[in-house]
């Protein structure tokens, strides 16, 4: 053993290398990305990695490896689980051969994500076991746990951090290469009574999985992440049962008091029954701090119901605990003082500040969507447009002053919302706009599904080479595989062809005139049409000589900020001048300039 | 005792790195560290910060109002803005030079760091200030004022480790091309009171 600072994400994939990891797939999502990353970047030989193109495709090659007896780990974000729910409930009733985890990070707050859906219902939907980690230590030790688990009783299982927990660094006792558990999967066995799914099987499979999940409550009491930290008074009759995160907001808020009891649960299912019920003798009030949904409350509740346990449970059903948004360490304390009775502690309270600016996050200095997005506003002014956005840097496209994100909903829906409106205001010009990773992991149905019915739409696929918003990493497009490989790259505009659409053009957005007028041209022509524009993403490449404003030439008119909103042009004693620290020299705001003051910085 | 540090700022300005630095030298010196920083969509020019704190048992990475000893502060309104998290007799390290957020250059917003700075110098007893834009100039690189930032509070006593420790993380941490500009920013030693 030795110590490391590690981040969650990477001390989950490390302790998934220690519990002799096969395969391990994924779609980036945050705040899982780096797990998958990591895993790469400490591959061992015996290690197969790949970025999917989607999470329902990673799903299922997670689960043929399993089948061989590989240990594997299948990597996404919550919303990511949505997409892969169609093999996960049937996987659940086949069941694995090599130990499967399906980590899925949850995002409360949500901080990067479009919902606050609890992972921990899609374990009891599913029936699958949940792992709950509280610390990047636990997340380490419990991933080697959910293997073992996984392997022991032949079920895929669900690991289940949230942002605090992935994102979060600690230093951490890990294993040394030498303490490494090996697996060799034993190949594919053919057993058509064990690998096709047919009704009567799953019938069997539904008693054996209800009956498995009853002896792993009574295997989960026992189990070291649930634990209970007894009072430090043994008269005192309330406790706190707590998961996750806020169970180390718990612990910061209890210190130096005299603690009630706690409840930590890292099995939220199936859940620890008989260690709840040792928790809840002799209480009279538990206090349930919770993120997402009122998981553990509602299992106490339903707990005490059927023992006829004279217990209250409070939390976010009973209106004690805000229903939305994370948990922090001074919620938590307010919240354990209100139940206990404690007075608050004192705050350094401090004078009204002056009016704060606000930082909503912005497209980047030279990012090629600013320039996309400008050519389609420039180009559809004044004519009724409707633009569908999608989920990627690119939805920051909604900010002013741009203006041009109407919708966004999940991945790959803004080409299919498009022709619904289409549908419904034959009058609208309607754009769907996607980028280049979304549009192979799932926009490419929506564009079959528009040639096929007939839609009246301009596909602009907005193509910066890169999965730019969860951090680079590499898609069908790009040519490079997480093996290492550089492979044949699949085109979009082969794509788009092969399906049906007739008029396809790719332009670089930042020859704007260009750019401009090819949309004009395509975006009257009848039924599908695409534009690729096709600009590398502004952090992969080198920035050019960056762009100077000519205080003598420049008229004041500000139609470079107000038309572009760009983070490197800035107002200081009331003049425009562009931040060296920010410019890339992309160029774009020289070519909005009315009078030609904006120029390449001599050198 | 833990010691309990946060940076704030605006994305893109390198404060992961300096909470990578730190919690490096401070494993060094054989504390349990842990962090917790922003990451993500906020990281594009939204407000970022770095939760840090080392000492000897640490339950969470993240820490609550009023229990910061030390703020390393990258720009003016991120400085008031995070203030509430600083102890009553804790110290704050402020850059002077504000960065413009898109919203307030579109508003033409009154917005110059100035009004901030006035509330940090009545509202906070230890308050180091630096002017990072200039020493990024004199250093000849706007994209070293992390270092210089993490240099000023090593060089003040802030942090339990000298600056030779700081240079050795950062030696560890940046690609050699970069290793001597980063050297530079760190031992700068120009600040204003």
């Amino acid at each position: 053993m030795h110590k490391e600072f590690l981040m969650g994400n990477a001390a989950i994939a490390r302790g998934a290398l220690a519990a002799g990891l096969n395969l391990i797939c994924g779609y980036p999502g945050t705040p899982s990305t780096e797990v998958l990353e990591t895993a790469a970047k400490y591959k061992p030989e015996t290690l197969y990695v790949e970025w999917s193109v989607n999470e329902k495709a990673a799903l299922e090659v997670g689960a043929g490896a399993a089948y061989c007896g590989s240990r594997t780990m299948v990597t996404m974000k919550q919303v990511g689980l949505n997409v892969a729910s169609d093999p996960l409930m049937s996987l659940a009733y086949i069941g694995v051969k090599g130990g499967m985890v399906i980590m899925v990070a949850d995002d409360p707050g949500p901080i990067s994500s479009q919902t606050e859906q609890d992972t921990r219902h899609f374990a009891s939907f599913s029936k699958l076991p949940c792992f709950d980690p509280s610390t990047v230590q636990e997340a380490y030790d419990m991933i080697q746990d959910a293997f073992a688990y996984s392997e022991t009783y032949h079920t895929p299982v669900l690991f289940r951090p949230t942002t605090r927990v992935c994102h979060a660094y600690s230093s951490v006792m890990i294993k040394d290469p030498e303490e490494f558990y090996h697996n060799t999967p034993e190949g594919f066995i053919k057993d058509s009574s064990r690998w096709v799914i047919f009704p009567k099987l799953s019938y069997q499979a539904h008693m054996q999985i209800e009956k498995r999940n009853a002896e792993l409550s009574a295997v989960f009491s026992d189990y070291a992440g649930n634990q209970i930290l007894p009072a430090a008074k043994t008269d005192c009759r309330k406790g706190i049962a707590s998961h996750g995160i806020s169970f180390t907001y718990v612990k910061e808020a209890l210190k130096d008091r005299e603690n009630p009891a706690v409840l930590k649960i890292s099995t939220p299912f199936p859940f620890p029954e008989q260690k709840a019920l040792a928790f809840l003798q002799n209480l009279d009030e538990v206090l349930c701090i919770e993120e997402l949904d009122p998981v553990i409350e509602r299992e106490l509740t339903y707990l005490c119901g059927k023992h006829h346990l004279p217990v209250r449970i409070l939390g976010k059903l009973s209106g004690h605990i805000r229903t939305a948004g994370e948990n922090t360490c001074d919620s938590v304390s307010q919240d354990i003082a209100s139940f206990m009775g404690w007075e608050n502690p004192e705050e350094h309270k401090l004078p009204e500040p002056p009016a704060l600016p606000v930082r909503p996050p912005v497209l980047c200095a030279g990012c090629p969507h600013r320039a996309s997005f400008y050519a389609v506003k420039t180009a559809m002014k004044g004519k009724k447009s409707v633009f569908c956005g999608d989920i990627g840097c690119y939805t920051l496209g909604n900010a002013m002053p741009l203006d041009m994100v109407d919708t966004c909903l999940c991945m790959g829906a803004g080409v299919n919302i498009t022709q619904g409106i289409g549908h419904t205001e034959p009058d609208t010009a309607c754009f769907a706009f996607v980028g280049d990773s979304t549009f192979f992991a799932s926009a490419i149905t929506g564009a079959v599904n528009a040639v096929y019915n007939q839609a009246d739409m301009t596909l602009v696929v907005l193509d910066n080479s890169t999965t730019a918003m969860t951090g680079h990493q590499p898609h069908p497009g790009t040519g490079r595989t997480m093996m290492g490989e550089i492979v044949q790259k699949i085109s979009i505009e082969d794509v788009l062809k092969g399906v049906g659409v007739k008029t396809v053009e790719t332009v670089n957005p930042f020859s704007l005139q260009e750019a401009v007028g090819t949309v004009k041209k395509i975006s009257a022509e009848k039924g599908v049409k695409a534009i690729i524009f096709k600009s590398p993403c502004a952090m992969l490449i080198k920035p050019q000589q960056i762009l100077e404003v000519d205080q003598q030439k420049c008229i004041g008119c500000r139609k470079c900020i107000t038309s572009l909103g760009c983070p490197a042009i800035v107002t200081a004693d009331g003049k425009v001048k562009t931040d060296d620290s920010l410019c890339t020299g992309c160029g774009l705001c020289a070519q909005v300039c009315p009078v030609g003051a904006i120029g390449r910085a001599e050198t | 005792m833990n010691q309990n540090l946060l940076l704030c700022g605006v994305g893109g300005q390198g404060i992961v790195l300096v909470s990578k630095l730190v919690a490096s030298c401070a494993m060094q010196k054989g504390y349990d560290v842990m962090s917790a920083e922003t990451i993500g969509m906020a990281q594009k020019g939204g407000s970022v910060f770095s939760f840090l704190r080392f000492g000897e048992e640490i339950a969470s990475p993240m820490f609550g109002r009023g229990q910061a000893d030390l703020m390393i502060a990258f720009e003016p309104a991120e400085a008031v803005r995070m203030l509430p998290y600083l102890k009553k007799d804790g110290c704050i390290i402020v850059n002077t030079k504000p960065v413009m957020p898109v919203t307030a250059v579109l508003k033409a917003s009154a917005y110059q760091g100035t009004e901030m700075l006035a509330y940090l110098k009545q509202n906070v007893s230890r308050l180091i200030l630096v002017n990072g834009e200039k020493a990024c100039h004199e250093i000849g690189s706007p994209r070293v004022l992390n270092m210089i930032m993490l240099g000023t509070a090593v060089r003040h006593g802030l942090l339990p480790f000298s600056v030779s420790e700081a240079e050795t993380a950062m030696r560890q941490n940046v690609r050699p091309q970069f290793a001597e500009l980063n050297q530079k920013a760190l031992a700068y030693a120009e600040s204003e009171k």
